[in-house]
């Protein structure tokens, strides 16, 4: 099966995963079941436009203009962080 | 040699359960009630982990439901900020009490699974109606969508039915299966000629589990635990002694790993006489076996050395009777031998009974 979202695809993050501050060694959480990921700044920039409203497209149009960078370009890393969190079941989508 | 702060803390709340499984990763000498920390304290430990850097929780026990104060104590984790995992048999957790676990904020339940039939769970369980209650629980569970992992212990007498197991965790809901084979320590060494599962049933399970996990993408996520015996690497324990971990046992004992007291010349600490903090990065125990300065070869020449530390300390001492061995499941060990034969006297062991977990009778002090 091919986790890849789909232009209109509304990700959020499923009850149980949740970002939080990492008060002693700073930056940012991704707390999921039994499991907790170091976000860097790039995946802290994907998942700050991930709240279950914003399509995929919209997401990355977003990250485009903020970054300034082509929207083909960040595409595909960042299909490729959300299938990775989607297949620990760490993201879910609304179509 | 600095290490960093804990992720994550395993609270033994207590050692007792209504269930009896013979492969328990609770030590033989099992701890009663009288024995065990009060709910301030506790509250005070979560705390504590939270401020030194802990950020997963893991409330287990024995059955942690046999804890009158399950809810306050996972409130007050909860309000320490730390994400919060029920580990549980199920038995115990009534409706009513789910209810309040989810209002205090209760993150996730990993349930344990006997196996896939009242006749093979209630069997391995050691307690009659186990089953049923179990799956009453995870209806319970799954109808208020608290996130569930299953976890699937599997030994000899119920990897054959690996397939069905993945089935009921699909049916159940849960977004994790964990297909956990035994480890041996504690009860499961007293009972590993019975548990040890075949070459066969291991080839399988590996075959079943990588067909099901491309099949489930998206559905339901695994964690695999193979047999170590047939491994020729040993596991990574703890990711490393006193690197990511600790576990708190019932009376407040600090332990790097839940099997760490099976080696006899350690001394551990008890939250009651130090801070956590203090246990973690000054005492004896959790800089024993830090690192990688302490590793003998062939571990301290091996490329895979940060890989897996030189295996499990507690492995090394019940097969070789020296903590500080190579874990003698790494084909380079020179004591691998130990669990080639191990492995052989499994198979030839004739079908035994079981032996039980069992708390020793409280003696009753006369004053």
């Amino acid at each position: 099966m091919t986790l890849k979202l789909l232009a209109g695809d509304r990700p959020f993050l499923p009850r149980g995963v949740r970002i939080i501050d990492d008060r002693v060694r700073g930056g940012k959480v991704l707390l999921a079941p039994e499991k907790a990921v170091a976000l860097d700044a790039i995946g802290e920039a994907i998942l700050s436009r991930v709240d279950g409203e914003t399509r995929f497209d919209a997401l990355i149009a977003d990250l485009a203009a903020t970054y300034d960078a082509p929207a083909e370009q960040i595409t595909g890393d960042v299909q490729t962080f959300l299938v990775g969190l989607r297949a620990r079941m760490f993201l879910a989508v609304h179509a | 040699m600095t290490a960093p702060p804990p992720i994550a803390m395993l609270a033994e709340l207590t050692h007792r359960c209504p269930l009896a499984c013979p492969y328990c990763s609770n030590p033989t000498d099992l701890l009663t009630r009288d024995h065990e920390l009060d709910t301030e304290t506790w509250a005070d430990v979560f705390r504590q982990a939270a401020e030194m850097g802990v950020l997963q929780l893991h409330i287990s026990g024995g059955e942690p439901a046999s804890r009158p104060d399950l809810v306050e104590l996972t409130q007050a984790a909860a309000e320490a900020g730390l994400y919060t995992n029920l580990i549980t048999s199920g038995v115990g957790l009534t409706p009513k009490r789910l209810d309040a676990l989810e209002q205090v904020g209760l993150d996730h339940i990993q349930l344990s699974l006997q196996g896939t039939t009242a006749d093979l769970a209630d069997w391995i369980g050691g307690y009659k109606g186990g089953f049923d209650r179990k799956m009453k629980v995870a209806t319970e569970i799954k109808n208020r969508g608290i996130p569930l992992t299953l976890n699937a212990v599997m030994h000899r007498h119920n990897l054959d039915d690996l397939e069905r197991t993945i089935e009921m965790a699909v049916d159940l809901g849960a977004r994790r299966l964990e297909v956990a084979c035994v480890q041996f320590h504690g009860w499961a060494e007293t009972n590993r000629d019975q548990l040890l599962p075949t070459l066969e049933q291991t080839k399988e399970a590996k075959r079943i589990v990588s067909e099901a996990e491309n099949r489930l993408r998206g559905t339901m996520a695994f964690d695999f635990v193979p047999p170590d015996y047939y491994s020729d690497f040993p596991k990574a324990c703890m990711g490393g002694w006193g690197s990511t971990g600790l576990n708190v046992t019932p009376d407040g004992t600090v332990l790097p790993c839940h099997a760490a007291e099976s080696i006899p010349h350690l001394k551990f600490d008890n939250v009651r006489d130090r801070t956590l903090s203090e246990i973690w990065y000054k005492s004896e125990a959790f800089n024993a076996y830090r690192g990688t300065d302490w590793l003998p070869d062939p571990c301290q020449s091996c490329d895979r050395k940060e890989i897996d530390f030189g295996g499990c300390r507690c492995q090394a001492l019940a097969l070789v009777g020296d903590a500080s061995a190579t874990d003698p499941v790494c084909h380079k060990s020179p004591h691998h031998q130990k669990v080639v034969q191990a492995l052989e006297a499994a198979m030839n062991t004739p079908e035994q009974d079981l032996v039980y977990r069992k708390l020793p009778t409280v003696s009753k002090q006369v004053v």
